[in-house]
């Protein structure tokens, strides 16, 4: 049952791809830096045009590659290159207190635990220490947009009001207690 | 012994209290009435009324429903006994998560426990729908927000913040196991004040992660209240081993209470329970004891009593706590 979940699909050959992180993380600095070129010019000629584009091919890449939920705010290379979006309860901080002791999903039995594979995975590459950033509630309006249209506006990169002030004020703590 | 830098008084509840004055606490279970009637919640809750410094009221366990946390814990309450509000992320989204922790504020609830929740699978209802809309971290940042900051997650301003002890779970005892000490060093730095871990039946997988803990000096920032309870038989271990989610039960557990005779099986099940009582409390940074005796809460007395753990103290002789001044932020 828990298998024809839409968390539980998995292409051929896209979990090989991913267990050897570093190629990937070639493509996300690549990717970065041609959506932020390119995408500014796409949206003078056509906002509308562009937005379907992008979604599209994310749709494809993102889609064989990494089972994307679409969510719109991509935090793939903080966690090990796997989407925490595939996690039935879509923790985006971090595994749940349920995980089998065979490392799989205690929803999706035949499933390793993504939080499993983004721990090994974040160690086979560069960003191991971004697994730990506290990442801020997910913004559900961004549902099925373009996370790299998102990128390049900034859409994706405002937390609530509330979760900016906390963190500004732990970051004072922080460096208060530094000096 | 305490070595420890007390943060900012937080809600001045008994386990607070308890726990800051560098004393073993202990914590408890209530069983989730299946009813309307207020009447179950206070029969419930005797075995725990004088032997627990709080009582956790379970929000929605196992994916049953039940009697919501909220109301056991008013209930509690008003029958003088200190409550701890469990809740979950898998039933309501922020509005609703908010919402209610300001309500449990208003009713006097001190202690909040705060966790992702059994998925929707173990329960009777699995065609429901999962929220998820704020994860575990994101829901004890939340509340902290509501504390410190005294603002709505949008930062709208609160006309008076509410003032809890903010709990979270933590669970040593499975994979990825080099991850689990960082998870919980997340769940301090979104303002966990304590946390309550899964049934332990490993001491040594619990030695080895405590030791990582201290490296990370974690236990100086938060309470560690190690869970623990009697079982009750062979099946009900079976169960937990192969049915339950998270749960690490070594087979020697199993095979000795396979090997109790009959009518010595629950006391076997308490002997157990205070033998890794013994073995957990002797580790630096473990701060209490949260029991868990589903059907057996009548045997915590004896196992309180035989790990030299009642009676409870009341948490207010101790001039140390008392004086502190009831911060509320950290300006």
């Amino acid at each position: 049952m828990t298998l024809r979940m839409k968390e539980a699909r998995r292409w051929p050959g896209s979990e090989w791809i991913k267990d050897h992180p570093r190629p990937l993380e070639i493509a996300y600095r690549l990717t970065r830096r041609v959506v932020g070129r390119v995408v500014p010019w796409m949206l003078r000629v056509s906002p509308r045009a562009s937005e379907e584009l992008m979604i599209a091919g994310e749709k494809v890449a993102k889609g064989y590659l990494f089972n994307c939920q679409m969510c719109g705010q991509c935090v793939l290379h903080s966690t090990g290159m796997t989407c925490p979006m595939n996690c039935p309860k879509k923790l985006r901080n971090g595994p749940c207190g349920g995980v089998r002791q065979n490392g799989n999903c205690e929803v999706i039995e035949e499933r390793r635990c993504v939080w499993v594979q983004a721990w090994e995975r974040a160690h086979r590459g560069s960003y191991a220490e971004e697994l730990l950033i506290l990442q801020p509630p997910v913004d559900q309006r961004l549902q099925n947009s373009s996370a790299w249209l998102n990128m390049v506006t900034g859409a994706d990169s405002q937390p609530p009001q509330g979760w900016v002030m906390a963190t500004e004020d732990t970051q004072a703590t922080a460096s208060r207690s530094a000096k | 012994m305490n070595a420890r830098v007390l943060p900012p008084l937080r809600s001045g509840s008994r386990l607070e209290r308890i726990l800051r004055s560098g004393q073993m606490a202990v914590t408890g279970e209530i069983k989730a009435s299946d009813g309307a009637d207020p009447k179950d919640v206070i029969k419930y809750s005797r075995p725990l009324a004088n032997t627990v410094d709080a009582i956790n009221a379970v929000d929605g366990a196992s994916a049953n429903s039940a009697i919501s946390s909220i109301a056991t814990c008013a209930l509690l309450v008003q029958k003088g006994l200190e409550p701890t509000l469990q809740m979950n992320c898998r039933d309501r989204n922020r509005i609703a998560m908010q919402s209610e922790l300001l309500g449990a504020a208003a009713l006097g609830i001190k202690n909040v426990f705060l966790m992702s929740g059994d998925d929707v699978v173990s329960g009777d209802q699995p065609e429901s729908k999962r929220v998820y809309d704020l994860g575990s971290v994101q829901l004890i940042r939340a509340a902290k927000i509501m504390r410190d900051q005294g603002v709505f997650l949008s930062g709208r301003k609160l006309s008076k913040p509410p003032r809890f002890f903010i709990g979270a779970a933590d669970n040593p005892f499975i994979p990825p196991y080099e991850y689990r000490h960082y998870r919980l060093a997340q769940k301090v730095e979104a303002g966990a004040d304590f946390v309550q871990t899964q049934w332990c039946f490993d001491p040594e997988v619990f030695r080895r992660y405590m030791q990582r803990v201290r490296d990370l000096g974690l236990h100086e920032r938060v309470f560690i209240l190690v869970g623990v309870g009697p079982i009750r038989s062979e099946r009900a271990v079976e169960f937990m081993r192969d049915r339950v989610p998270g749960m690490r039960v070594p087979d020697e557990i199993v095979e000795r209470m396979r090997k109790a005779p009959k009518e010595r099986k629950k006391a076997e099940g308490v002997n157990i329970c205070v033998e890794i009582m013994e073995q957990v409390r002797e580790i630096e940074g473990v701060a209490g004891f949260h029991v868990m005796a589903y059907g057996m809460e009548d045997s915590i007395a004896e196992i309180l009593e035989r790990t030299g753990l009642s009676p409870r103290p009341t948490g207010e002789e101790d001039s140390r706590t008392v004086e502190q001044p009831a911060v509320a932020s950290n300006e």
